[in-house]
């Protein structure tokens, strides 16, 4: 089936050599609310190396858009942002996104270095701006010729025609093209795209993930936040499983989707048509009242009593998954 | 000309303006049973659910439900024969009713009959115990829920007429996959108990084969009866 083909065999040890371009370290966000703590991000460690397309991936709601605005520094005022997110750059000193400031962000980071695009294109584009106004000034603030507008239509599959009208005369799918030209036009070396396939039909979203993939192999790095797990095992080079505001497993994609470690992980793959077509079990907790043993555990096949009153292990990229009994294939304990 | 009830596009013919959208479509779904639609995009896929779903009159040709042809759109058609085919639409955000809490979105259709509020309440919980909706999510609006729990909502007023048909329009396009597999096993379910005809489609192949009985593409669909 060409869904689940790989667009290129990764080559192996390529992301030895990369360098780390974000590391995230013990990153946590929680909201104030009315009369309660939502934890969105616990606890999160991560590493994406420049050429390195990761995918989130997990339910809605568990936190994987958190972690974009995260990064990004666009959470609402009522959002508190613990740990690091480091991010490296060849030309210029490491920065903390984390700790160095809205004023920084704005003026060096967001959209220049580090590109979002957004996941409801509809309420990201301002509506009395044609998309070629729109392009044209974000291509001139960045240094970039006008016409080059033209050709990054081109690339996310948009008739350049399209681009003279306004946001509410483009379709969805349009408009998530749209601002995906948009986020590419600065040429940011980490871009985070939240869900950019939603709206498009099958053509249109393998041509997007094509285009991410082609970034990634000319040195970018791109995170992709998505549902689509298809899309993930398509072009991802690790992909990052996220349940209940943890990362609970995070290794390479072929890894992961032939042999996921995490009981989570193993019961999302098991939801896929092409597999056993069966939901995971129960619901997903409100992360407002996170227990305080593994958040998995109530829907969890392998769960014993450790399960409920410890936390798990936290994940780390490539290693450890955030599961007191994870499972292990082949081995012969 | 005996024959199983189905729900029927006989040799329908649909265009916007100028532009002809299906032309000559014979589609037939049967009670109990799952017939997945594909085809490209913009080849009048969706056009063909208004079309079977009572919502846009055809040109040429006509439907018919169990062999009663339906004449008229909407409004115009009895409560008794528009209530047997329902639709989940692809998009619940656009679908629902921003103002009303997730139970009101689902006794709107039995208060529209003015069916009776005990009878309504029951049915409600009924339904949101079937398709996964919590006690305190019931009491949200659209806007406080995720996309799947609103599309489980939909869901739960797609069946609360017990339809004979169901048309699902891309319902699972934006759904992860848990939720995905969770919304495709309750309507098999409800297919199998109620011996409901389905129509499902997606652009997903793979969810397509798996899910339905038989596919047929919309290219197929055209001119068969000539």
């Amino acid at each position: 089936m060409t869904t689940t083909e790989r667009l290129t065999a990764p080559t192996p040890g390529r992301r030895a050599v990369r360098r780390p371009l974000l590391a995230v370290d013990g990153l946590g966000v929680q909201f104030r609310l009315r009369d309660t703590r939502m934890h969105a991000v616990t606890d999160l460690n991560l590493t994406v190396r420049a050429g390195e397309l990761l995918a989130v991936v997990g339910e809605s709601g568990c936190g994987k858009s958190v972690l974009a605005h995260a990064l990004l520094g666009l959470l609402p005022g009522n959002a508190t942002v613990t740990g690091h997110a480091v991010l490296h750059h060849p030309d210029a000193d490491p920065v903390d996104l984390v700790t160095c400031g809205q004023r920084h962000l704005a003026r060096r980071v967001r959209g220049r270095r580090v590109g979002l695009v957004p996941q409801s294109p509809a309420t990201a584009l301002n509506p009395v701006r044609t998309g070629r106004r729109l392009l044209t000034e974000t291509l001139r603030a960045h240094g970039r010729r006008r016409e080059d507008g033209d050709q990054l239509a081109v690339d996310v599959g948009l008739d350049p025609a399209d681009l003279d009208r306004y946001p509410h005369e483009l379709s969805g799918g349009m408009a998530q093209r749209l601002v995906t030209a948009l986020a590419l036009a600065p040429d940011p070396s980490l871009l985070i795209a939240d869900e950019p396939t939603t709206g498009l039909d099958r053509p249109l979203v393998d041509h997007t993930l094509d285009l991410l993939r082609r970034r990634c192999d000319e040195g970018s790095a791109v995170v992709l936040i998505t549902h689509d797990l298809a899309a993930a095992q398509r072009v991802a080079d690790t992909v990052a499983v996220m349940y209940a505001s943890r990362i609970v497993e995070h290794r390479d994609a072929d890894q992961l989707f032939t042999a996921p470690t995490h009981p989570y992980a193993a019961a999302l793959l098991d939801a896929l048509p092409d597999r056993a077509f069966r939901p995971v079990p129960g619901d997903p907790p409100m992360l407002t009242a996170l227990p305080a043993g593994c958040a998995f555990a109530p829907r969890c096949p392998r769960r014993t009593d450790i399960c409920a009153s410890q936390p798990p292990p936290t994940a780390v990229t490539g290693g450890a998954v955030a599961c007191h009994h994870p499972i292990t294939t082949g081995a012969v304990t | 000309m005996t024959s199983s009830p189905h729900l029927l596009a006989d040799d329908v013919t649909v265009g916007y303006g100028r532009q002809v959208v299906l032309d000559g479509v014979t589609l037939r779904v049967d009670r109990g049973e799952t017939v997945g639609l594909r085809g490209p995009s913009g080849c009048g896929k969706s056009t063909l659910v208004r079309v079977l779903a009572l919502l846009h009159r055809p040109d040429h040709g006509r439907v018919s439900i169990d062999g009663t042809p339906v004449d008229g759109v909407r409004y115009a058609v009895p409560v008794g024969l528009r209530t047997r085919v329902a639709v989940l639409f692809q998009s619940p955000r656009a679908a629902a009713d921003p103002r009303l809490s997730l139970d009101d979105l689902i006794a709107e259709p039995l208060r529209a009959v003015r069916t009776p509020e005990p009878t309504i309440r029951e049915r409600v919980a009924e339904l949101t115990d079937l398709v996964g909706l919590t006690p305190d999510l019931r009491a949200r609006r659209p806007h406080a829920v995720s996309d799947g729990q609103l599309q489980r909502a939909c869901l739960a007023r797609a069946l609360v007429h017990r339809p004979d048909y169901l048309l699902c329009d891309e319902a699972t396009a934006m759904l992860d996959a848990s939720t995905q597999a969770h919304v495709a096993a309750v309507i098999r379910d409800y297919q199998r108990t109620q011996h409901a005809g389905v129509l499902v489609i997606t652009h997903d192949e793979i969810l397509l084969n798996r899910w339905a009985d038989r596919v047929v593409g919309l290219a197929d669909a055209a001119r068969t009866h000539t």
